[in-house]
């Protein structure tokens, strides 16, 4: 927390043109997060997952939506058996429909993570250009965007996205839609903190008094200088929306059965948790829990680093 | 200051208002319940029948106006599906979710303050950093995510405590509380450690922070040249300064927990107002949604004022109007 942050401001306003510039700024970063090796384990189990969820077409035993090769008397199977000639090991057991949990655990990291990257993403432009507006123009219309965003952030995200997904009903579409209108006051108020400072620099009335169109000013000049602050809320909001969805297809409000994301695959193993088939339920939380824990390391510690200091 | 508290009075009114509107505008594109309470095999007669019985033929705006005038009696209509009075229906869950909600805010005060505390006297140590660790766990793991793991540990592999459900409850005048006996209170244990674990992991980072803050301050100093016993000046001169923002963060979580008591509820098949909420999402009966949705808005908005107006008494420091301007 009390470490001290270079001057980047230094930089970016020479214009981080010159690419010796940019590779020191970079390295420093890279360096800086090296220095926690917590943060360094996390981002590798993260950019593991991501692998195992983007190729788990190839790396999966099984096709667990091909409903062909499920054989439903392998049911309900404990992690480590085998299928009947021996040619598939169950290593993580079998789902009361004989899909092989770990199979079913690849697909699922894939929407799960799919589902998170683009509501963060949508949400993340979607803010920030709000932000970045409210805090350039200031008075009414600040003052407009910013009570809209005090309203939805008053309100807790979980009551949103379900009340929202009632009026919706299921699908993954929807349910990105859901994550987006819960998460965008988040960057919309990091955006317009960092904006505010920004806007009263140097470089920001240079670029006006050459007479530079505002939504140029904001984009080039403005926008870039308010990155860090925005990536470490993309991280956090990340683990948030990858386990708000969990949350939400566990309720049944989230994505339908036929694509089932980790959320879904815990929902599905709950019913057999109680009679002792612990493993359908237990393996997706597991994975769940490594990927959000990791992503919230990783933000956590780039945190530290770039330092907003607009959280607790 | 009176100016400052009716000034964010009127805002406060305002919120609810709006929001009002919200909720009656999202409710009404939810399904459409005249379809769900009629037979299939009902004439259409039948339906539109139903439909005046309801009030769902009359314009959309004399309907919210309906409902606001009625709404200010606290009077939401009656579920679509038993016919009782929604607001009956979820004061009759309240105390379930408020002696949950309680219990579990206990705990992570209980809990997180000291360990909070520590962290923030010794930075460096081990076991500060392990608890720094453990809460950025506590606060990331999802809530049904640690309700599952605890059913599973302590309900099905130990036997410990029911996986769900109330257990007996005892008449306290109109409400029912199942925490002061033992079988209630062990199957309310699980569902109140589930929420107490994130809640107990912000408590923590809060404390840290405060604590942090409030020791290179001269007060500290002055009561360590005094030559106070340490006990007194971290029991003393530095919780009643830390006390501020933990007060304020939990009286706001506080609040929150009433919301996220949907998930853990549903986990537990605990009969409080979440569990009804998602019901009747589940059975499109919008009365009850509308009350709900209502009853948290102007809860959660009154909470707000409450923190803001109690942060000004708190510390003096801090003055409404400066920060407002």
């Amino acid at each position: 927390m009390s470490r001290v942050v270079e001057p980047m401001q230094l930089d970016t306003a020479v214009e981080a043109g010159t690419g010796r510039v940019a590779t020191t700024r970079w390295r420093r970063f890279v360096a800086q997060f090296a220095s926690s090796k917590t943060a360094v384990i996390a981002l590798v189990v993260l950019l593991l997952s991501i692998a195992a969820a983007v190729f788990a077409p190839w790396l999966a035993p099984q096709n667990p939506f091909d409903l062909a090769s499920l054989d439903i008397l392998d049911a309900k199977m404990p992690p480590g058996s085998t299928n009947f000639d021996g040619s598939l090991t169950y290593w993580l057991g079998t789902d009361g429909q004989a899909r092989d949990v770990l199979s079913a655990i690849l697909y699922g990291m894939r929407i799960s993570l799919f589902v998170g990257f683009v509501s963060v993403t949508a949400a993340f432009v979607i803010g920030a250009a709000v932000g970045l507006v409210a805090a350039y123009f200031g008075g009414r219309i600040d003052a407009f965007l910013m009570r809209v965003v005090d309203m939805q952030l008053s309100f807790p995200s979980i009551l949103v996205a379900l009340v929202l997904l009632a009026a919706l009903g299921k699908g993954v579409d929807k349910v990105i839609i859901a994550l987006i209108v819960v998460q965008w006051a988040y960057f919309a108020r990091a955006a317009r903190a960092a904006a505010i400072v920004e806007r009263n620099r140097e470089y920001v009335e240079a670029a006006r008094c050459m007479a530079l169109s505002w939504h140029r000013i904001l984009w080039r000049h403005v926008f870039p200088n308010c990155i860090p602050p925005l990536m470490v809320i993309a991280t956090i909001d990340l683990a948030h929306a990858i386990a708000l969805e969990a949350t939400l297809s566990f309720l049944g409000v989230g994505v339908p059965v036929t694509e089932p994301s980790l959320g879904m695959l815990i929902s599905n193993g709950f019913e057999f948790l109680l009679s002792g088939t612990y493993w359908i339920c237990f393996f997706p939380g597991i994975a769940l829990a490594i990927v959000v824990v990791a992503i919230n390391l990783v933000g956590d510690h780039l945190r530290d680093i770039l330092n907003p200091r607009n959280e607790v | 200051m009176t100016a400052t508290i009716i000034r964010r009075l009127l805002q406060t009114g305002l919120v609810v208002l709006v929001m009002s509107a919200l909720v009656f505008a999202g409710l009404y594109v939810i399904g459409d319940p005249v379809l769900m309470m009629a037979s299939p095999e009902a004439t259409d007669l039948e339906r539109e029948a139903i439909r005046r019985n309801l009030g769902l033929d009359k314009p959309l705006w004399e309907q919210y106006f309906i409902f606001l005038s009625k709404a200010v009696q606290l009077d939401f209509g009656n579920s679509f599906l038993t016919g009782e009075s929604a607001m009956h229906l979820i004061l009759e869950r309240m105390p379930a979710t408020l002696e949950l909600a309680t219990l579990a805010m206990f705990i992570s005060m209980v809990v997180g303050i000291p360990l909070g505390i520590y962290a923030g006297l010794h930075p460096e140590r081990l076991l500060s950093r392990s608890i720094m660790s453990g809460s950025v766990l506590g606060f990331s793991l999802p809530n049904f995510w640690v309700g599952l793991m605890l059913i599973m540990l302590f309900a099905v592999m130990l036997g410990w405590m029911p996986a769900g459900g109330r257990g007996p409850v005892e008449d306290f005048g109109p409400i029912q509380l199942s925490i002061f006996n033992w079988e209630g209170l062990r199957s309310l244990i699980l569902p109140a450690l589930t929420i107490a674990t994130a809640k107990c992991a912000l408590i923590i980072r809060v404390t840290r922070a405060a604590t942090r803050e409030c020791l290179p301050q001269d007060y500290i100093k002055f009561a360590r040249a005094k030559g106070l016993h340490e006990r007194r000046v971290l029991g003393v001169h530095l919780l009643k300064n830390i006390m501020i923002p933990i007060v304020t963060i939990g009286g706001l979580e506080y609040g929150q927990v009433f919301a996220f008591a949907v998930v853990t509820e549903t986990v537990f098949s605990w009969p409080g107002m979440g569990k009804l909420l998602i019901d009747s999402i589940v059975n499109l009966d919008r009365p009850v949604v509308v009350a709900y949705l209502m009853l948290t808005v102007v809860f959660l908005a009154m909470l707000n004022l409450i923190v803001d107006i109690g942060y000004t008494v708190l510390d003096p420091r801090v003055r409404l109007g400066a920060t407002a301007s």
